[in-house]
């Protein structure tokens, strides 16, 4: 059937084999971001806290992603859709920084 | 000539065959059951929040039971009936057909949509009968946490899970429009009505995690006290706000784009033309979902929020305005001598762009920060969204269910009868939520059931037109269910309309056509050329 045809090869962009290294490469080069995060949380660099911990989160989600998940090994079309889930995140945190960072402390109430 | 194959309703008979049926028409009928029990639930307590308001003093419910009924009627007007409403009934009924296929890419997970959807609205219902939950459709913290004080972790967690319904339900639409397309249909051929569809998926899967993940944040925070939103705790609780709307806002892209769709095809059907400006109204579906996603802060003007991030917000906001103004352009461009005829399905058409134009015009006045403070949390807003999702959405959801009825279950509806309803309903509807313009303008708070004497006549008025909109929809109610048994029965393409639905049988067989069909023209196209008056 034609459906079931469409669906196999909806499937098979997902059929690339690795070599198990390369799991193990990406586990623990994401053992060794959680160590570094931890890490980092013990100094103080003020203003760029956040930006530190979110850059090792980010590139961990990327290996994540693209190992694990196989991003790296697939179409063009899932490429975009992956990195739509990114810039959103990035619009997500743009925005919602574009309050944070722009308050005004009101007098009186600390 | 070969016996026809049985259509998609005969075949097999009997609870088992629908229950664990793969046939995306079923599931959309099985949906069709879901929305409609939800629309009629959430009918009730708008009912008796109608009653309520008709005098100024608090006479029928306590507040407290007041808090509860208007929150019901919003959680299961907005989660469960506005958001799959026409996605998950017309969307999976029409799109295989529309784009010449024999199902949906995932049918398996299609059906598994519709009980994930279906067990987050029976548990939101347990937590309705549990006692109920007043913290308004919208969970705002501290009211859903430091001083919750109903079911909000039940309702919460019935939202949470019929969430997944709807990332399903997108990630299915989008395989399905990118993979399965009929030889020849190419992307600038789709109908609109998949266009929108493919929008309004992305938004679905983009959008709909960050609100499941929000209402379990709130659960995490009230059952382990990790602070988010309780500042005592260390937390923001505008953060939720920002959290809520990011998806909050594009929902009602969920809402409004699959409905601008269905007007694209019943617009392109009754004036008889194609739709004018075709890459220009399939382009504007992508930019709303895009730019719907930039807008959320406007919910927040009054919250906290800094004022800067509300001055980037409202200009934003009306970035939205211009793809939104494109469909309703093209839609009048394209009935500009057009040859009209009035159908059910038109006039409800018509009235969706006129009502959706008042919806959103008022939604700019509302993303002016000025006037935003002195209208905010007013019946001035409660007048704007009613407008832009009965007005719009549900106007649409009705022009559709009655434009493709005849597709859907093979007998004609009452031509007469359906006219005269529709009539009705739009003007029940402008009596209903006209008034509450004003009373916003006048100041009457949203949410109250007590109000000054000087709001009753305005308030009489809402109520006497949501009793003449009530009447609309019972009719419909009525002559809908009375026609699959004494309607006349439906030919291929009752409406002369263009799409490959109409080239199937009505209601169409198992696996939609006889044979794959080839596309070899534009959407919309029609053999005769167009008269040119010169
Ligand atoms: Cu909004």
């Amino acid at each position: 059937m034609v459906l079931i045809h469409e669906q196999a090869s909806l499937m098979s962009e997902h059929g690339h084999v690795l070599p198990l290294r390369i799991y193990f490469g990406v586990f623990f080069a994401l053992l060794a971001g959680t160590a570094l995060t931890s890490w980092v949380a013990t100094i103080d660099l003020g203003h760029l806290n956040d930006a530190v911990a979110l850059a090792i989160a980010g590139t961990k989600a990327a290996l994540v992603i693209l190992f694990f998940m196989h991003v790296r090994y697939s179409s063009k079309l899932i490429w975009v859709f992956s990195l739509a889930g990114f810039v959103w995140l990035v619009l997500f945190f743009v925005l919602i920084l574009a309050d944070y960072e722009t308050r005004v402390p009101v007098q009186g109430w600390g | 000539m070969s016996q026809k194959p049985p259509t998609y309703l005969g075949g097999e008979y009997g609870m088992r065959s629908w229950l664990l049926t793969l046939d995306h028409k079923r599931i959309a009928l099985l949906y069709l059951l879901g929305v409609t029990f939800f629309f009629l639930l959430g009918g009730v307590f708008a009912v008796l929040v109608r009653l309520e308001l008709l005098t100024p003093a608090g006479d029928l419910f306590q507040s407290e039971t007041y808090n509860k009924l208007f929150t019901l009627h919003g959680v299961f007007m907005v989660f469960f009936f506005l958001i799959p409403g026409i996605p998950a009934v017309l969307g999976n009924f029409l799109l295989p057909l529309m784009i010449g296929a024999k199902d949906l890419a995932f049918p398996r997970i299609n059906l598994l949509s519709w009980y994930i959807y279906m067990v987050g609205g029976l548990f939101t219902l347990y937590a309705m009968l549990a006692g109920g939950v007043d913290t308004g459709w919208t969970f705002y913290t501290p009211y859903s946490s430091t001083y919750a004080n109903s079911h909000v972790i039940a309702a919460a967690l019935g939202i949470f899970v019929s969430g997944f319904s709807s990332i399903l339900t997108g990630v299915n639409f989008i395989a399905t429009i990118h993979k399965l397309r009929a030889p020849g249909l190419s992307w600038f051929r789709l109908p609109l009505f998949v266009w929108a569809h493919y929008a309004t998926s992305l938004i679905m899967v983009l959008g709909t995690p960050v609100v499941a993940i929000t209402i379990l944040l709130v659960a995490v925070e009230r059952l382990f006290h990790v602070g988010l939103f309780d500042p005592a705790l260390g937390g923001d609780p505008i953060l939720f706000q920002h959290l809520f709307w990011f998806y909050s806002h594009p929902a009602v892209y969920i809402m409004i784009l699959p409905a601008m769709g269905v007007i694209s095809e019943v617009i392109a059907c009754f004036s008889q033309k194609r739709i004018f400006g075709y890459k220009f109204v399939a382009f504007s579906s992508l930019a709303i979902a895009v730019l719907g996603f930039l807008v959320w802060g406007h919910h927040m003007f009054v919250s906290g929020q800094s004022l800067y991030a509300g001055v980037v917000f409202s200009l934003l906001s009306f970035l939205v305005a211009i793809p939104s103004a494109v469909k309703v352009f093209n839609w009048i461009a394209t009935l500009y001598r057009g040859s009209i005829s009035f159908e059910a399905p038109m006039l409800y058409a018509l009235g969706f762009i006129g009502l959706f134009t008042i919806g959103g015009l008022t939604g700019l006045f509302l993303a002016t920060l000025a006037v935003d403070v002195h209208v905010h949390d007013t019946y001035f807003v409660v007048a704007h969204f009613h407008f832009v999702m009965v007005g719009g959405t549900v106007m649409a959801y009705l022009a559709g269910l009655h434009f493709w009825w005849p597709k859907m279950l093979g007998r004609l509806y009452p031509e007469t009868l359906a006219r005269i309803t529709a009539v009705i309903i739009f003007v029940g509807f402008n009596l209903t939520f006209l008034p509450q313009f004003v009373l916003g303008y006048l100041g009457m708070p949203r949410r109250y059931h007590v109000y000054p004497l000087e709001f009753q006549v305005l308030n009489v008025l809402s109520t006497a037109g949501a009793s003449i909109l009530g009447l609309g929809f019972a009719m419909t109610a009525v002559y809908l269910p009375w026609s699959l048994r004494y309607g006349k029965k439906a030919t291929p393409n009752p409406f002369d309309a263009r799409g490959l639905e109409w080239t199937t049988t009505s209601p169409p067989m198992a696996h939609n056509f006889e044979e794959v069909p080839v596309v070899s023209t534009e959407a919309y196209e029609r053999d005769e050329p167009e008269v040119v008056h010169v």
